[in-house]
């Protein structure tokens, strides 16, 4: 069966991508949709939704308008996840596969690197590194990433390992390949199932990562973003509900959209799966 | 003879179908036997021939996708596709019982094997606890397990696979079934225990009287206790009759087919190699494998491969044969370098390679190439299968056209057609994978072949086929071949010379009439004694028939 449809036969996956494919259009379209900078006055502070017929989600205490808000945090919520989480593959698949691969000292030398990173709380991490280096985009992405490849590396370092004892890595060795070819020749592509579902989960872990750094003040400054709008919603949570809703409800979305279509490349992906629903 | 009584049980006419979109209509079709109390009845077949399939409907063990669509199966002249889950459940175990293939997996490994015996005897309401337990230890004995007192304390993991399916024959036993279904239970066997099994089968029919329906793909097995024989091809049943007629008089192509294609021994003429020079010499080869073992208790420690010395020569064919744990395959890896090794010389080409660093080494790989035991797990199944034969000489700087040109050359040279280039691996059957490993090694041009188990999970006649081809290569390319197997009939069939290997060390190592007509060691004794089918010629069955014809 094509991979699509296999893919396909998951409602859940199907509804999330459609999810994920929206705020993306709508993360791509913002200049055109609000030509007006979302940190721009536009119209009466305070604002409720549908109030004003060209606000339809409101405005924040400066008049700012939410869903302009929106549009544009989008692009920095997606941005943000989906190249940390790239970062975060990169690092976590190369420090795998030679802790995996090699076994051994190494594998003892990266695998020690690794837990000394597990052991220090994410988040409080994340914090830190960016405090360190001045809030900005690229500060932001880097410490997401380097908070989250360890889950990575270890994951590929066990599928190097069950795959490099396999019959056709060892006839590669045979052949005379060498490592750092049937690393990435043979045993790479078997293990890229696994890989993506889990890069797919942790962007949206990165989505929410990103929030609470911005909720904190620790967003950057030129660039609108869903946690910087809750965050700064937060002290007039009773009187403008609308302001921490909306945000709370794209990041919430998105987010589950992700965790969906993630789920789905797992059920599609997994030859073990294949066939249960059938 | 018995005068013809009503059989025990009487398939007539079964069809079951099959999914839609598989490769044929139906699992088994029309198919009609009858089983007699006090026989054992031998159904052979190949893989996929549908012959395990009549046996889980008698045991109402069919997947639920499957149903059969007509036909009956008599047991004692009732139907038992038309009973009741209830009334199945009731005879399941009580008339009926089964023994599987994998003993370790039909166990469960967190119960003792006490309490597994007990519970086939309490799910039936048979007897309080206190005679349960007698029982347990009766049948422990009966199967011939050494200490029951102890044994039936174990869990299964302690046992081995012949213990562990003798435990499955005493659960089977339990509560004096009419019939015993026994689907391959000697197959992950080694030969020595698959004797003693059979004989246990055989002596536990003889005292009981049991009817034993035996599924098995070995025509040795069948020689050795069949009373009567249903040979399956396809679904269909194509020939049966007594063991005699079947086996020595076959009538239906496919059964000659099969029985032509049991590895057989044929005073084949022993090439002249004597004279070349040595390709492989091993002197005084050691591999000892340690395991556990932490700061205050002592790691296990196996000698694996233990001193062991032998010279292999230009197109002569060695065989390595023992059983499972005997070290053979660890042999073949060391050979390569797959393993590091704890001590002794492997020269190729007088040049020492135990020493050679991995990228000292990687240039000689070429020259020693090895076929792999799992057809199935020895290809990568991402790449195309041209992929798979260009990687080799890519890797040992052949440009890519000329490695193409030399691939396809390849498949033409094993027989498969040259649209296999671009396809993967999964669109292949396992005789045609296994060619593709024999092309693989055989792309490098090498001069040493070690080919570990290379034919065991292969069906008779397709074994018959790569063990033809892995003739007519070597003649061809006057290639040295190490050839490890458990299973002397093979080994016989293509060596020269066979090493007999136990707990790591080459106990007896001679050409094959040595080794089978004047074995010297115990061990090598035993062995051959086990060989399923020693009393029955393949050869005579086929080849008489074919001089009536004439």
């Amino acid at each position: 069966m094509p991979f699509f449809l296999r893919f396909a036969r998951n409602y859940g996956a199907l509804l999330g991508l459609a999810i994920l494919v929206l705020v993306v259009m709508v993360a791509l379209l913002a200049p055109l949709l609000f030509p007006a900078s979302p940190w721009q006055s536009v119209g009466d502070p305070f604002l409720a939704p549908s109030e004003d017929p060209s606000y339809p989600l409101g405005t924040d205490m400066l008049g700012r308008d939410i869903a302009a808000g929106l549009a544009y945090g989008a692009r920095v919520s997606l941005l943000v996840g989906v190249v940390s989480t790239a970062v975060a593959v990169v690092i976590g698949v190369t420090l795998g596969a030679l802790a995996g691969f090699y076994g051994g000292r190494a594998d003892d030398l990266l695998m020690r690197f690794t837990e000394f990173f597990q052991t220090i709380p994410a988040f409080a991490m994340a914090v830190v590194l960016v405090a360190i280096f001045s809030p900005n985009i690229v500060s932001i992405t880097l410490a997401i990433a380097v908070v989250s490849w360890p889950p990575v590396a270890r994951l590929v370092r066990a599928e190097f390992l069950s795959l490099r004892s396999r019959e056709f890595v060892q006839a590669a060795i045979v052949v005379g390949q060498t490592g750092p070819r049937i690393m990435l020749t043979q045993i790479l592509p078997n293990a890229i199932s696994p890989i993506i579902v889990t890069a797919s989960l942790m962007v949206a872990t990165a989505i929410l990562t990103e929030s609470s750094l911005s909720f904190l003040g620790l967003g950057d400054r030129n660039m609108m973003s869903w946690g910087f709008m809750i965050g700064a919603a937060r002290t007039m949570l009773r009187e403008a509900w609308w302001m921490s809703v909306f945000p709370g409800v794209a990041i919430l979305l998105t987010v589950l959209a992700i965790n969906l279509i993630g789920e789905g490349l797992n059920d599609a992906m997994n030859p073990h799966l294949r066939g249960r629903k059938g | 003879m018995e005068m013809p009584r009503a059989p025990l049980l009487s398939v007539q006419n079964l069809t079951i179908p099959l999914p839609v979109g598989l490769d044929r209509r139906y699992a088994v079709e029309t198919i009609s036997y009858d089983l007699h109390a006090g026989e054992i009845l031998c159904v052979v077949g190949e893989s996929g021939s549908g012959k395990s399939m009549t046996a889980n409907a008698v045991m109402g063990l069919l997947p639920s996708y499957l149903k059969p669509s007509s036909g009956r199966i008599l047991f004692r002249g009732r139907d038992l596709l038309t009973m009741s889950e209830p009334e199945l459940e009731r005879e399941r175990g009580r008339s009926v019982a089964m023994v599987f293939q994998e003993p370790l997996s039909a166990l469960n490994p967190l119960m003792t094997v006490r309490d597994q015996i007990a519970e086939v005897m309490e799910v039936h309401g048979e007897g309080d606890a206190m005679t349960r337990d007698q029982r347990v230890l009766d049948l422990l004995n009966y199967v011939g397990l050494p200490d029951p007192q102890i044994l039936r304390d174990a869990y299964p993991f302690r046992l081995s696979g012949g213990q562990r399916q003798r435990v499955m024959i005493a659960m089977a036993l339990a509560l004096e079934p009419a019939m015993l279904i026994a689907d391959e239970p000697t197959t992950a066997l080694d030969v020595t225990t698959q004797a003693q099994i059979l004989e246990l089968i055989r002596r536990i029919q003889r005292a009981k009287g049991m009817g034993v329906m035996f599924v098995t793909h070995d025509f040795g097995v069948v020689a050795d206790i069949a009373d009567r024989v249903v040979v399956m091809e396809r679904g269909l049943v194509v020939e049966q009759g007594t063991a005699d007629e079947v086996l020595n008089r076959p009538k239906h192509p496919y059964t000659r087919r099969l029985i032509a294609a049991v590895p057989h021994r044929e005073a084949h003429a022993v090439r002249a190699a004597t004279g070349k020079e040595p390709l492989l010499e091993v002197k005084d080869l050691r591999k000892i494998y340690r395991s556990g073992g932490g700061f205050f208790s002592k790691p296990r420690v196996v000698n694996a491969v233990n001193n062991i010395s032998f010279t292999l020569r230009r197109g002569e064919t060695l065989g390595i044969v023992g059983e499972s744990g005997s070290g053979k395959s660890t042999l073949g890896r060391c050979i390569l370098k797959l393993t590091d090794v704890d001590g002794g010389q492997v020269l190729f080409r007088g040049r020492d390679v135990v020493p050679l660093s991995a990228g000292a080494f990687r240039p000689m790989r070429k020259h020693m190439q090895m076929i792999f035991q799992d057809p199935f797990a020895s290809l990568n199944p991402r790449q195309t299968i041209g992929r798979i034969l260009t990687d080799g000489p890519v890797a040992n700087g052949v440009p890519y056209n000329q490695a193409e040109a030399r691939a396809r050359e390849l498949l033409d040279l094993v027989g498969l057609d040259a649209s296999a280039f671009d396809r993967y691996p999964h669109e292949f059957s396992g005789g045609q994978r296994q060619r593709v490993g024999i092309a693989r090694a055989l792309a490098l041009e090498p001069e040493l072949l070690v080919a570990d188990e290379s034919v065991s999970a292969l069906d008779v006649s397709v074994q018959a086929q790569v063990l033809e081809l892995l003739q007519d290569l070597q003649r061809r390319l006057d290639l040295a071949i190490i050839f490890i197997t458990h299973d002397l009939r093979v080994a016989a069939q293509i060596c020269d010379r066979i090493a007999v290997m136990y707990r790591g060390e080459i106990v007896e190592n001679g050409p094959p009439e040595q080794i089978f007509d004047a074995p010297r060691h115990a061990y090598t004794q035993r062995l051959i004694a086990a060989i399923p089918g020693r009393e029955w010629n393949p050869r005579a069955a086929v080849i008489d028939l074919k001089e009536k014809q004439r």
